[in-house]
Order: structure tokens, then sequence, then C-alpha cells
């Protein structure tokens, strides 16, 4: 860029060349005086705040994390054996594939309709406003939405109360037996006493866990139903709170006071096969009647204990990248919506009405027509869009929690986080630096050649 | 040529920050009340992290000073950067004359670059007399004594709500072991055991380093905090391995290993004294009564308790503690002045103002415990005192560390024991990596 200024600024005011010579190159090196004395103050600007801060980065990634002794490129070395930074190219590297083209993606599919409906300014202002929104305002509004409390987490909440009306919660989802009294758990989360159990017997199972306000209304206390008579074809017994509150009681035993624990599903196993089910009373007692005589167990099935859905961990080691990508959309999709509907505005209506005329249906004009014209300002916000994502920061460092900040680092933030986040290598931050300056280079040519095209 | 630049630049930044920081820190000079005005006519000033309710304490400790000597005095927040902001003062040639430092690395750092005047022969004296032998090692750099503590930190404290204990019916446990079964039995009366802050790192290592402490012994923890032992050695696996019997115990741990990772200090807080309980015990220092008491609303010594962190295996109840050190500044322009401030600030007297205001531990010995305002406090500062007696108090290890290992979320220490949080399967594999994290990190300070 600074060539271009300083080429093109010199070659201008040259006069056309008549002779005599000696005049014309007098006349020339005055103008090129002239242009150097005009052009310094831009070039000052740049030297100082783009051209030195770049040479000294690189310098300074030259040098160890103190900054005197000189380790050549072991700092590069060092970068990319890092599995932090690796985590961090990794990442820059699916925000860049995946942020631009989902973003001008939706910004031309938001200003083609937006153009058809009838509010289209309230519309527009509407979608535009995230971009009002500081970054840091809108990862910590994000972070918010984003937690895994479906108490705080918005997102979770839906999620929760959506899976909910589908599948009901379980009653005891805390509970669980006292170990040694008899009740082993199975693989699936129930729980389950040994067979050998027959008509006529009586069980006890303690479960513990469930805090006494809690306990479903109506529950009764099961020392009176665990005392009870069994008759010979059935099988008897009393699911309770083997906890007294305030401690005390014996471990395994119905203690008075000890509650029952009422609407727990039971099952009498024979053989494996599932023969007879139930659920407890208010005071925690089942029975089984009319049982033919044989070996049984009793079997507390696991959707008792289902634990409560707890929705999905949005910022979780998996999930956090994409997350944070949603929160960038909210933000840029206005951007990118607004200046492709000024391309929009701009292009040449006859076109469109010829193909109407012709018979092209909207997604044809669409595809053939529209899109086409509008390559060259899906260019721009294509590649401006990639310069951002490469130096997105705030998003990143206020929406990702402590233990899941390395497996959403990208380079800016580690950059940071390596220089003066606590790090204090300003020897490796600066080659990140470098890296990303590397990176961006690219976009940045092939947009200073855009523009210099299309003047 | 490069180091220059690189002060320069810093030094620029900081002036920055340092600007700032006078902007919304200093307060006005406090004028002159009764006493015997030695230094009347003077002003000392005094840098320290404090803002808030702990200037405005301070700031009766200096007031206290004032009608004392007559010297005026002014405070200024650094924020919490304080070596940064410090370095640029000095440069810059307006250097305070008091330090408050809160971290030992800094103190040390300090002393190396030869910014710091020994303490005067009256405060070696009363610090001889009056603070437990580790109190006067932590302020000295090569056997000489720059530093005095001044406010102290106990963070060997298991906070736990009475009434969650009634319910279970259990005690205050005596031993590690004792903690885990007395959280047992809790989780059988239906609340968790622990809440633990799994989302800030500084919690974990506080944990680490209390049960090292404890297990491995001061020796061990000392070379260790000085990476004069290596990470991979058999102590630290073991007190992994201990920790991470109660990390993976479902039954101990409020949410179960995910749930702790999603909560942050005040959230842990919230889960034992907050409206909807959900656990018996959160283990941090002394500063949980605070956010049980503002927050919550809970009465410390009543709705809130605490017993000492239980010796494990056999070993002594462990004191890890933390603390806010005075220096004196050799560029300071009144440094004399400064010193005897530290002489004062060495006195249980001035230990006493603060101590009745509030929110404040006195290493000093010779403070009567009577001066601090509730019995919590008061047995928290008794139990530092004591331990410090016994030669077992030793300052936060990751605070001694370098911050790129002790002191970063997301990375090094915190970020190694949330994944050890996470899965606490290899104990042996998470100590080569904080090995790993700590060599490099410590090579790169040196």
């Amino acid at each position: 860029m600074t060539s271009t200024l300083a080429k093109d600024k010199g070659a201008s005011p040259s006069p056309p060349s008549v002779p005599p010579a000696q005049r014309a190159r007098r006349l020339r090196r005055r103008g090129r005086v002239v242009a150097l004395l005009f052009v310094f103050p831009a070039l000052l600007l740049l030297g100082a705040l783009v051209v030195y801060p770049v040479l000294f980065s690189v310098g300074r990634s030259l040098f160890d994390a103190s900054g005197t002794r000189f380790v050549g490129a072991d700092n590069y070395t060092e970068m990319f054996r890092n599995p932090a930074t690796l985590k961090a190219i990794r990442n820059t590297t699916i925000w860049v594939v995946v942020a631009p083209v989902l973003l001008t993606g939706l910004g031309l599919i938001l200003a083609v309709l937006v153009e058809k409906v009838r509010w289209a300014t309230a519309f527009k202002l509407l979608l535009f406003m995230p971009m009002a929104v500081s970054f840091l305002a809108a990862g910590i509004i994000f972070r918010l939405a984003y937690d895994e409390d479906p108490d705080k987490g918005v997102l979770n909440a839906a999620v929760v109360s959506v899976h909910d009306v589908f599948k009901d919660s379980s009653s005891y989802p805390a509970a669980r037996a006292r170990e040694g009294h008899g009740l082993t758990k199975g693989d699936d989360g129930s729980y389950s006493t040994r067979a050998g159990l027959s008509p006529g017997d009586t069980v006890h199972l303690p479960m513990v866990g469930v805090l006494p306000k809690d306990l479903p209304g109506g529950a009764e206390p099961a020392s009176a139903a665990a005392g009870g008579k069994t008759a010979a074809d059935e099988l008897r017994g009393v699911v309770y709170l083997d906890f007294t509150p305030g401690g005390g009681g014996t471990q395994g035993k119905v203690d008075s006071g000890e509650s029952g624990l009422p609407g727990m599903k039971v099952e009498a196993v024979r053989d494996g096969r599932t023969v007879a089910s139930t659920t407890t009373a208010s005071d925690g007692s089942f029975h089984f009647g009319g049982l033919k005589a044989g070996s049984y167990a009793v079997k507390l099935p696991e959707s008792n204990f289902a634990p409560p859905y707890q929705g999905i961990s949005w910022l979780g080691p998996t999930l956090v990248t994409p997350m944070i990508i949603g929160a960038y959309l909210w933000i840029w999709t206005g951007f990118a919506m607004v200046l492709i509907g000024a391309g929009l505005s701009a292009l040449p209506r006859d076109a469109l009405e010829a193909a109407r005329i012709d018979g092209a249906n909207e997604w044809q004009i669409f595809r053939r027509i529209t899109v086409p014209l509008l390559a060259p300002v899906l260019t721009v916000v294509f590649v401006t869009l990639v310069i951002n994502v490469m130096k997105v920061f705030d998003l990143v460092y206020i929406i990702a929690p402590g233990p899941v900040q390395e497996d959403a680092t990208v380079l800016a933030t580690q950059m940071w986080l390596v220089s003066f986040g606590g790090g204090n290598n300003q020897g490796l931050g600066s080659a990140l630096g470098v890296l990303l300056l590397l990176l961006v280079i690219p976009a940045m040519v092939f947009n200073v050649r855009r523009f210099r095209r299309s003047q | 040529m490069m180091r220059r630049r690189t002060t320069l630049l810093t030094g620029c930044t900081a002036l920055v920050l340092a600007l700032g920081a006078t902007a919304c820190g200093s307060s006005d000079p406090v004028s002159a009340g009764g006493g015997d005005k030695s230094l009347s006519g003077q002003t000392v000033t005094v840098a320290g992290v404090w803002s808030g309710s702990e200037q405005k304490n301070f700031q009766k400790v200096l007031d206290a000073f004032t009608e004392k000597t007559g010297a005026k005095t002014q405070f200024m927040s650094t924020g919490d950067n304080v070596s940064t902001v410090v370095g640029s003062k000095i440069e810059g040639g307006n250097a305070p004359d008091v330090v408050m430092v809160p971290q030992v690395g800094v103190l040390q750092q300090f002393a190396k670059k030869g910014w710091l005047t020994p303490l005067s022969d009256t405060t070696r004296k009363s610090v001889e007399a009056d603070f437990a032998p580790v109190w006067k090692q932590y302020g000295s750099v090569d056997d000489t004594l720059y530093g005095l503590y001044f406010k102290a930190a106990h963070k060997s404290t298991v906070w736990y709500s009475p009434d969650a204990f009634d319910q279970a019916g259990v005690k205050p446990p005596k031993t590690y072991d004792e903690m885990l079964d007395t959280g047992r039995t809790i989780s059988d009366s239906g609340l968790a055991a622990f809440a633990v802050a799994g989302q800030d790192g500084w919690t974990l290592t506080d944990w680490f380093e209390n049960v090292y402490l404890s297990q491995a012994g001061a020796e061990k923890y000392d070379a260790l905090a000085a990476h004069e032992l290596k990470w991979t050695d058999d102590s630290v696996v073991k007190a992994l391995t201990t920790l991470g019997k109660l990390f993976k115990d479902k039954q101990l741990i409020a949410g179960g290993q995910k749930g702790a990772l999603n909560t942050d200090f005040p959230g842990s807080v919230e889960k034992v004294f907050g409206p909807k309980a959900e656990a018996g015990m959160v283990y941090e220092g002394d500063f949980v009564a605070g956010v049980a008491h503002d927050q919550f609303g809970r009465t410390i010594g009543k709705d809130a308790d605490f017993f000492p962190f239980p010796p494990v295996d056999g070993g002594n109840a462990p004191v890890v503690s933390g603390g806010d050190a005075a220096v004196v500044l050799k560029d300071g322009k009144n440094s004399k002045a400064g010193m005897k401030l530290l002489e004062f600030l060495a006195t249980p007297e001035a230990a006493a103002v603060w101590a009745e205001a509030g929110g404040f531990l006195s290493p000093n010995k010779s403070l009567d415990l009577a001066s601090y305002g509730d019995d919590v406090t008061r047995a928290t500062a008794k139990s530092l005192v004591e331990s410090g007696d016994a030669d077992a108090v030793r300052f936060d290890m990751s605070d001694q560390a370098p911050a790129a290992f002790g002191g970063t979320s997301g990375a090094g220490e915190w970020k190694l024991l949330q994944d050890f949080l996470r899965d606490p399967s290899d104990p042996k594999g998470t100590a080569a990596k904080l090995e790993a994290a700590a060599a490099k990190a410590y090579q790169n300070q040196g």
C-alpha cells in the first residue's frame, strides 16, 4: 500500500515533457521533491505506527522471554511444538473456514429476503443492532446464555423444558441404596436384592441420599409397614429412607421416624424375568400377591433413579468453538446483510425484469443473475470478514470458561496469553504475532489488488 | 538494545496504567491529629493492591500513624499489577516510600533489583520477637530482612453449614479420612459433601497445597515451591492420588466432576451458604466468610462456621497462608519516615486498628486476640499464630511460582489440575505434565 501511494503521488505531478531536456529534468526533480514533501507526513505515520512495530515484532520474535538472548528460530519451532499453539492454529483455521462463509451466505439470504418485505428498514435496523453492542458485552451475554446450569443459561433452560415435556423425570434422582444391606447396584443403575426370596418373605430396602424436604408430599414413616404380616403367597416389603434426621439410628434397620419412599417402582423378578411390578404406597410399602412358589428377587428399576436431564454442555471442550462462532454470527450478520443489501439495491433492475419476462422463476433469477452480479460485493464482504475473523479475540477470551480456554483458544488470544496473560514470554508472543501477520497478508494483498482494479 | 527498548515500552504501558490507578485510587493526604508529631511536615506515600473496603480500613491504620507521629500519609492503589506500577514510578522518579507487596515472588524481584532498603533494627527486632520465624523467612532475601508481613490470609479453612451438619448428625472432623467419612454421611442425608470451584483453577491449587503440605511435610513443600524437587516426585503423585480419591467420588462433590468444573468460586460458596443449599462444606481461605456474609446474609459463627483443614495421613495439620508485606523503597522521598511507618505497622497497636474494623488477620503474636470483632476470625487468627509457632505455616505455593505456572487461567497448574478434576484416573501422567509446565515456566523466569 505504501509503495502504491508513493508511486502514484510521484508520478502524477510530472508535466508532459517538452524540450529542452534540461528544463524538463529540473522540473521533474522539483516535482519529485514536492511530492516527497507531501507524502512525508503520511510515510512518517505509517513508518512509526505500522512498519516499525512490524519490524520490531519480527526482531523480538528472535529473542527469548527476557529479550536479552538471541535464540534464532527457537520461538518458531517451539510454536509448532506447543500443543496449545497448535490448538490455536487449528481453531483459527476452523474460524476462517466456517465463519466468513456462513456470514456471507446468511447476509446474502437475509438481504434478498428483506428486500421483499414491507418493513425492510425496520428489519435491517433490528438485524444491524447487535453491531452496536460491544464484543465485551456480547461476550458476557452469550456466556450467560450458554451457561450449563438450566437455571442460568437460557439455551439449556429451553432444551431441558422441551426434553421434559416428552420424558418424565424420575422421582428419586439422587437416591441410592445403603451399601452392604442387601441391595446391589446393576450396570444399568437399577438396584436389586439377591435371588432366593420366596413368597411369604418380607424385605426392607434401605435407601439414602434424599433430603427430607425433597420427599414427595404425603410420605409417611415406614416403621409401621415394616412390621406387617405376610400371607403365604405374597412378597411384602418396604422401601424407606435409611437416614434419621440429625444422625443416630441403625444402618439397614427401619428406625422410628425414618420415612418411607412413596411412588417407587418395584419389580419382582424370577429367573431373570419380571413377573410382577407395583409402586410403593405412601409409607413406602409394597406387596406382590398371588405368587407361585419359587425363588424371587426384588428389583428397583433404573427409571426411579434416572438423573434429571441437564441439557447440553454448550461450553464443553467440543462445542465451545462452534458456540463462540454462533455469537460472532449474531453480531456480524447485520453487517454482511447491510453491505450486500447496498449492493443489491445497485443492481440493474432491467436485467431482473428481463429475466422475469423471459419466464425465469425466483430461484433461477437468484442463482443466475443476482449472485453473479453481486459477486464483487460478496468478495469484498468475504475477504473483510476473513481478516476480521483472524483477529477475533474478545469473544473467545470472554465466553470460554477457564477449564476449556485452551480448547477454544485462537491465535490472537494465544498471542496475548503467551506474552502478557501470565506467560510473560514476549518472544514467543511476537512469533505468534508474526504468524498471524503472515496469514493476514494474502487476504490484504487480495483486497488491495481488488481496490486497484476497481479504480 | 533490545532490552532497553522493551523496558521503555513496558514502562510506557505501565505509566499509562499508573496514571489511571492514581486517578482513581489516590486519596487526599490525611491531616495530622494529636501525638508527639516528631515527623510533622513529612508525607509518607504508600502503594498497595487494596481498594474498596480494604483500602478504607488500611487508611484507618495510616490515620493512627498520623495521629501518633504527625506525618501525613497518602495511599495509592496500584490495581493488580504492583510490580509494573511500582517499577514505572521508580523510573519516573516518583517512587512511593512504602509498598505493600502481595506476593513473595514480587518481594524477591524487588530485592534483587536493588529497590529495597533493609528493615531498621527496631523493626527487625519486633519481627524477631513478635512474628513466627516463617514470616521473617518469607520477608527475607539472601538473609537480609526486607519485608514486614502486616496482613495475612489463612487458606486452610474448611467452611461448613452447621445446619447441614446437624441434619446429618456429624461433627467437624479431625483427620482427612474422617472428613471424607463425614462427607459420605452428609451425602447419605441428601446433600453433597463438598462444593468444589473447579472453574477457578486457583481453588484447586489450594486444595492440592493443603493435602501436599500435610502429607509430604513442610520440607518437601518448600523444595517443591522452589522447584528444587520435581513434580514427578512420588510425594506429588501420592498427594494427587489422595486428592483424586475425593475428586472421583460422585457422592462427595456437588454435581460430580462436571458440576464442579462449571462452578466458580462465588458459586461454590453459594452452593453451601446460598438459598438453595446443595452441599455441606466448601474449602477455601478465610475470605469465604466475607462472601457468605455479604452475599448470602449468613451470620458467621452461627449459620456458617469453619474447621481447620484436617491433617492427611498422620501429618501435621496444614496451614497454607498468604499475606501482604510492607517494604521500604530506596528511591522514596521520605524513606526514613517510611521506615517509621513500618516500625508502627510492626506493633500490635497498628494491627489492632484493622482487626477491629474486620476482614483482617495479623501474623503478629502480640496482638491481643480480643481485638478481633468476631469469634470465627479470632479462631482463624489463633490457628494462624499457633501454627506459625509450630513452623507449620507455609506460603501459598502457586503464589511463589512464576505466574505462567501458578497464576494463569487456562494454563499451567490451574489448567492441569482442572484436567485432573475432569479425569483423576492418572495421577502419574498429571504429575509429569505439571513437571513439564513447571520446568518451562521456571526456566523462562530465570
